[in-house]
């Protein structure tokens, strides 16, 4: 649950998610859930004239499985925390 | 001090936190970067990001095949576990 308490602390922060088929959307993120879908709100596509499919389109739901990366602005990242928590998670997810 | 006992590949993982590592991807692609999260589905957050795309173009003309790399850097990044391949430190 490490990654979905993460990017619950990112809601409201502007992320470029890049999708498995190369197309990159800029947005708000408004929310996540367990299995990492995510919900934008006003979305902008990177490369607008490559991919115009959306342009008409405001808001979205993105299934989790099918986001490569996601680009978020790091001072908005505590990396301490992080990595203390994925020093725990580890540990966790071993001993089960 | 306690010993640090090693049991599970994940555990290596573990001891490249907050170092630089290098990532191999599915779609020929490679990452180096500071990792500072990481879970049992190899998703991974790395901060100083370099992406190393590999093109291979094939020229129907000249029956060429040239191969191309695009660089592209990102501060921070989210990286899902399913396109990862391996993780190593940075290769010397």
């Amino acid at each position: 649950m490490l990654f979905y308490s993460f990017f619950k602390t990112l809601i409201n922060q502007p992320v470029i998610v890049e999708l498995k088929n190369d197309v990159s959307i800029q947005g708000q993120l408004v929310s996540v859930d367990q299995f990492l879908n995510i919900k934008l709100e006003d979305i902008s596509l990177v490369e607008e004239n490559k991919y115009p499919h959306m342009r008409t389109v405001k808001n979205c739901f993105i299934r989790g499985s099918v986001v490569r990366y996601v680009t978020i602005p790091a001072d908005k990242v505590d990396v301490g925390l992080l990595q203390d928590a994925a020093r725990k998670e580890a540990t966790e997810a071993n001993k089960k | 001090m306690d010993e640090e006992v090693v049991s599970q590949p994940l555990d290596l993982v573990r001891l490249s936190l907050d170092e630089r590592i290098y990532v191999k991807m599915r779609g020929d692609r490679e990452l180096t970067g500071r990792l500072h999260a990481f879970d049992q589905h190899m998703n991974l957050v790395l901060g100083e990001v370099e992406e190393l795309i590999t093109v291979v173009e094939f020229n129907e003309a000249t029956q060429e095949e040239s191969v191309r790399v695009i660089k592209k850097g990102y501060e921070m990044l989210f990286v899902r576990g399913d396109g990862v391949i391996l993780v190593s430190p940075p290769m010397r």
